[in-house]
């Protein structure tokens, strides 16, 4: 019991703290809907009023020789309630909209912040999903749900305050009523509801089969299985439209129902009214008025319902959303003094694992003077991606597991945002954002002037691809625009590097997939503009890293051997032997196999 | 490469569209009738109901009396009643139709998608094909089941209240008749607004969905460069965006809905004030009266819902249209009829006139252009690949090297030129027979959901348990399955989604050998595979082409140097050929690619501790 107190608390905490900047729309929304629902109890009164003047003829005759006054009246209140309606209604819709907004960016804005090791866990089409599908499911509670419980509760108010003004029997008749639809609609609707559930999940299984047809194709043809797939759609096909025919039949029954109920709602009134009127306990104008309130009550009483039931899917959409929301963002640090603007880099005793128990770096120890290319070759799963992982901390070392300086301070100590800023990277397979080339290179500097991008590219070895698309560096990168090979990406990726112009760099394989010729042309190039950089080369191929100041060779995560090139070929290892397999290139024996 | 970019729909209300659907409706043609029926009814006692008020009025309460009031209750509930009877019986029969129609018109797109040739597929988006079988038939189906009836009610209920007021009194029903067209012109002039405000916020809404896709699948790029910041900005104007439009829709609708309620106050108004002046002059029953004012109030309903219909159904245009122009669709490759009629197709084989094939194919004189391209990709080729013989084909990524196998699967067909399977142009046999025969492997392997006994099955739908796990042995995909919780029974997930590539190679391998066919089409995988993995498929792809005729789109050098003979593709054509030795001396292209290939592997042979000499 306690425990739904505290999530229930929690889910009104997470909406007031998402509606800052708009709780004044939302308190003027539902002002606005009781002033208006007011006014909109006014108009039967007029109408009795009219009618028995009418009738009576006893009241004042000047009303009743002047029915104008009285129409005008109904349109005044109609105009008068129609602007409150308005400014409910749009109101409504700043704050839910505000709400929704303030949400969204919030959990975009977590999203990027929370650690790597969050986003490995978690599925991106999962976080996507409640990003987007949840935040709809509360868009929705907040902005139509939640303001029409509030209208409801006003209209039934007024109106029974109305009606027991007027005649208190006839009143209890119609109240008798009310728990009876509230219950009927809601429990009909949870009923319903579950069907629902099965039926969508039908129509996900029939969706597959579209879908994993159409991406299949070609195993589809290559097998001929052509009528196999038809009798796999024509069942999940079947089985779809035999589930929303009988939920179709139940939600008839149910409309049905729901129509007696309030057929026999209007009738109780119109019967008992007469009954009272003949008595003459009421007016005929009492009598019509009373039979227009109970019409206005009813469809809203229906749709409490609805409402009710609806509420416990935001429920889940909230708690799912909670949980991206109460992950624990990367401790970013403050800002601090600045660094005395030396970057020598040492690793000492460093290990490090992904999941517990599974090591990927055993005791790392290296240091890399200011100003040295550094090189580390090894192979796939050697851990060589890790070491440059954890000195941008994008994943944190853990206590007693070695430590990490930059310009002999532990990097723990320094703020995040300095650290990355001071390590440019090109990781192995870059990522491009959908923006125009020219706003991927100049990514990390957004006010690069378009030389400067180009003399980056330049460097690259890019400019030139990029020149020969039509719209040269104005070309959309992504779904919408130039589909570029993993070479080109890679290149784009060194010259968005480039510009950032950090005082340590780090390749890591980062152009494993660019020919030899652009490679050498590649390396060529840097060494001219980045003789002042720490740089950390990471690469399967000897060649190039042979120009290191010191070469690292990583093996199942521990160093197997360190030193320059002409040391590393002295001494016969594994440095060797790569060297020796990639530098015969015209042994046709080996080639030969 | 251009982006695909969707067809825009906006032709003016066109019967002969929708009359395209007709075959589909004929079938419930009953159904149609009863609903049409029962809404007539349904029509009828939504008029009677405010006239149950006013005869209570005129016959009980002015006169003072009681007399009759029980027989008037239950004549007043038995109406109720068969109402309650009637929105059942329309509610059901409208559902009827609704998922019959739905499920005939998802049916025909499917069969009519297992017919398309390949060149559709590949310049049409997944996502599109889904979204035509899918949520455009249901839209359609869904307007004409309701749609269709309710604007049937709608127009019944408005004439038959005009006609009953009219009746009643001419003067008063002319001046409620007035607000019609207001309403009407009011509720389409907004409508269109809203409608265009709406799709506004959906395709905001998709941006929305990409963005926050790009923030999470790039953010150690966007980390390590420090620009979480920048891509905040950027995602904030998003999703202003996105609050400008829904507020600008909302505001719309605020302004639309008490403009609808004015008008009737002022229809309300005009009736209370001239009619209240008429039973003041005893030329009409107070009844009559409050009979006209409820009727000023309910009958804007049906009015702005007619009104709303109608821009549905023409908006509802554009799902038809693009629904029937995927039926309308011709395929590229079909076969000819006096082959359809030795061979059968695709659903009714007729199995018994199949010849038995060798695997022995000739080009004969081959050009081909792909057909949405200009320039040719293969010109003059001739090639003799006699049965049991290993061709690879190598090169760059994108350059091409899917055009010849595509050829010899006859997903496309020569443009110039024939081919020949076992001496005769493959055009002569058909589509089916063909696909019987070739076995495909994928680089990036297609697993449908179901166990993955199902998935191996699907190679030949007969083969028994025992058969399946022979055939998953044959290509050591044994050795990963048992591994799994479920064996043979584990669930693959959405496309294979729940196994690593890897896993779902080995299963693509194993459904393929059960399939057992003359001719193997592999495109091996590039993308990384662990170490022990890579060892189980290199020995599976030797056991799939051992005596088998075969196309190896080749990155692996064991499979290259392997082959009987090589084709070397770059930018689109063939520009050497022959065996690995061959073309290692002319010390072309080949050449170059291969010995870059050859630097990784053999580096990564010795970090596995395989040191060669």
């Amino acid at each position: 019991m306690k425990k739904i107190t505290k999530t229930k608390y929690r889910k009104l905490q997470l909406i007031l703290r998402y509606l800052y900047g708009s709780k004044g729309y939302f308190a003027l929304a539902i002002a606005a809907s009781l002033i208006s629902t007011v006014l909109n109890a006014l108009t039967p009164q007029i109408f009795r009023y009219s009618i028995d003047e009418v009738l009576g003829g006893s009241g004042l005759t000047y009303l009743s020789d002047n029915l104008w006054v009285l129409a005008w009246m109904i349109v005044v209140v109609a105009v008068a309630s129609g602007i409150f309606t308005y400014i409910s209604r749009t109101n409504t819709a700043r704050a839910g909209e505000n709400f929704a907004k303030n949400l969204r960016d919030a959990l975009f804005t977590h999203a990027q912040k929370l650690p790597m090791k969050w986003h490995d866990k978690n599925q991106t089409g999962d976080i996507i999903q409640r990003c987007t599908s949840d935040v709809e499911v509360i868009r929705g509670f907040v902005v139509t749900q939640l303001l029409e419980v509030f209208r409801t509760a006003f209209l039934v108010l007024t109106s029974f305050v109305m009606m027991f003004s007027m005649n208190v029997k006839l009143s209890c008749v119609v109240l008798l009523f009310v728990p009876v639809v509230i219950v009927y609609s809601t429990v009909f609707y949870k009923l319903i509801a579950k069907r629902f559930t099965t039926a969508d999940e039908a129509e996900g299984e029939l969706s597959t089969v579209v879908q994993e047809n159409a991406t299949g194709v070609r195993v589809v043809r290559a097998f001929g299985r052509e009528q196999f797939e038809m009798e796999r759609f024509d069942e999940k096909n079947d089985a779809f439209a035999k589930l929303w025919i009988r939920l179709g039949t139940l939600s008839g029954l149910y409309w049905g129902i729901g129509d007696l109920i309030t057929g026999l709602q209007v009738v109780a009134v119109i019967i008992f009214g007469v009954v009272e009127a003949v008595n003459g306990s009421i007016s005929v104008g009492e009598f019509i008025a009373f039979a227009a309130y109970n019409s206005t009550l009813v469809w809203p009483i229906r749709g409490l319902g609805r409402i009710l039931s609806d509420m416990s899917k935001a429920g889940v959409s909230f708690e799912r959303v909670d949980y991206i929301i109460r992950s624990q963002e990367e401790e970013y640090g403050k800002e601090s003094e600045k660094t005395d603007g030396t970057y020598p880099i040492s690793f000492q005793h460093v290990s490090f694992g992904y999941e517990e128990g599974k090591d990927v770096l055993r005791d790392i120890s290296f240091t890399v003077p200011e100003g040295r290319t550094f090189g580390i070759l090894g192979g796939t799963g050697s851990g060589k991606s890790t070491i440059i992982q954890l000195l941008a901390r994008l994943y944190e070392l853990e206590e007693n597991r070695g430590g990490i300086y930059i310009g002999g301070r532990e990097i723990k100590e320094i703020p995040i945002e300095e650290l990355r800023r001071s390590i440019g990277m090109v990781l192995q397979e870059p990522f491009l954002y959908s923006r125009t080339i020219r706003e991927n290179i100049a990514a990390s500097v957004p006010d690069a002037s378009l030389e400067e991008i180009r003399y980056a590219a330049r460097i690259a070895c890019i400019d030139e691809a990029i020149m020969s698309f039509p719209d040269g560096y104005e070309t959309l990168v992504g779904e919408r625009g130039v589909t570029l090979s993993g070479g080109q990406k890679q290149r784009i990726a060194i010259a968005r590097m480039l510009l950032q112009k950090a005082p340590i760099m780090v390749f890591d394989d980062s152009l494993s997939a660019v020919d030899s010729q652009t490679d050498y042309n590649i390396r060529r190039a840097l060494k001219e503009h980045m003789k002042e950089a720490t740089v950390i080369l990471i690469s399967h191929r000897v060649t190039s890293l042979m120009g290191a100041d010191e070469i690292m060779v990583l093996h199942h995560g521990q160093i197997e051997e360190c030193g320059t090139h002409e040391e590393l070929i002295q001494r016969n290892g594994i440095y060797r032997k790569i060297y020796d397999i990639q530098m015969s290139r015209d042994d046709r024996e080996k080639m030969e196999g | 490469m251009a982006a695909y970019e969707e067809q825009e729909y906006n032709n003016p209300f066109s019967f002969r569209i929708w009359m395209k659907l007709s075959p589909f409706f004929k079938p419930y043609k009953r159904f149609f009738a009863i609903t049409l029926g029962l809404n007539i009814l349904l029509a009828g006692v939504d008029i009677l109901v405010p006239l149950f008020q006013s005869y209570a009025i005129d016959a009980f309460i002015i006169p003072d009396r009681m007399e009759g009031l029980g027989i008037f209750a239950l004549i007043y509930i038995a109406v109720i009643a068969g109402q309650t009877v009637c929105v059942y019986l329309s509610v059901r029969a409208a559902t009827i139709i609704e998922m019959n129609v739905g499920k005939d018109l998802k049916r025909a797109q499917f069969q009519h998608l297992q017919t398309l040739s390949f060149s559709y597929y590949n310049t049409t988006p997944v996502g599109y094909i889904h979204a035509r079988v899918m949520s455009d038939t249901l839209r359609i189906a869904g307007m004409i089941a309701w749609g269709l009836v309710d604007m049937f009610w709608a127009l019944i209920y408005v004439v038959s209240v005009f006609g009953i007021m009219f009746i009643l009194n001419a003067r008063l029903a002319l001046i409620i008749a007035m607000i019609v067209p207001c309403i009407a012109l009011l509720t389409v002039y907004f409508q269109n607004r809203i409608l265009k405000w709406n799709r506004k916020v959906r395709r905001i809404n998709s941006q929305i969905t990409s963005a926050y896709n790009e923030g999470i699948t790039g953010v150690k790029t966007s980390k390590s460069m420090v620009i979480e910041k920048d891509n905040e900005k950027r995602f904030y104007e998003k999703t202003s965006d996105m609050r400008h439009a829904s507020i600008r829709s909302a505001k719309l609708n605020a302004v639309y809905i008490p403009a609808i309620l004015f008008f009737s106050s002022v229809a309300s108004a005009v009736v209370l004030a001239r009619g209240g002046y008429m039973v003041r002059e005893n030329l009409i029953k107070l009844g009559t009266l409050s009979v006209f004012i409820s009727y000023a109030v309910v009958i804007f309903e049906p009015i702005q819902q007619l009104a709303r219909l109608l821009s549905d159904l023409i908006s509802c245009q554009a799902n038809i249209e693009r629904v029937t122009d995927l039926l309308e669709q011709e395929p590229n490759v079909v076969d000819q009829p006096h082959v359809l009629q030795k061979y059968g197709d695709a659903f009714m084989p007729n199995r018994d006139n199949w010849e038995k094939i060798r695997g022995d194919i000739v080009f004969e004189d081959v050009s081909f252009r792909y057909p949405d391209g200009k320039e040719y990709v293969l010109e003059h080729f001739n090639l003799h690949v006699p049965s049991g013989m290993n061709v690879a084909i190598v090169g760059e990524t994108g350059a091409g090297k899917s055009t010849l196998v595509n050829l010899v699967g006859r997903f496309f067909e020569p443009t110039k030129g024939r081919i020949l399977i076992d001496g005769v142009d493959y055009r002569e046999r058909s589509q089916l027979w063909l696909h019987s025969q070739i076995g495909y492997v994928l680089q990036n392997p297609h697993l449908f959901s179901g166990t993955v006994r199902e998935n191996i099955r699907y190679g030949r739908l007969d083969a028994t348990d025992e058969e399946i796990i022979e055939a998953a042995k044959n290509v050591s995909a044994d050795q990963v399955v048992e591994k799994m919780e479920k064996g043979y029974d584990s669930d693959v997930g959405e496309s294979g989604g729940l196994l690593s590539t890897g896993e779902k190679q080995l299963i693509s391998f194993a459904r393929a050998v059960l399939a057992n066919p003359a001719i193997f089409v592999l495109d091996e995988a590039t993308s990384s595979i662990d170490t022990q993995t890579e060892k189980l498929i290199q020995d599976a792809t030797n056991h799939l082409l051992k005596g088998h005729t075969s196309f190896v789109i080749a990155h692996r050098l064991s499979t290259i140097r392997q082959a009987d003979l090589i084709l070397v593709v770059k930018e689109g054509k063939i520009i050497e050929r022959g065996t690995h030795l061959e073309l290692l001396d002319k010390k072309g292209y080949y050449y170059e690619l291969y010995s870059r290939q050859f630097e990784e592997e053999a580096a990564m042979r010795v970090y596995a501790g395989e040191q060669r000499s």
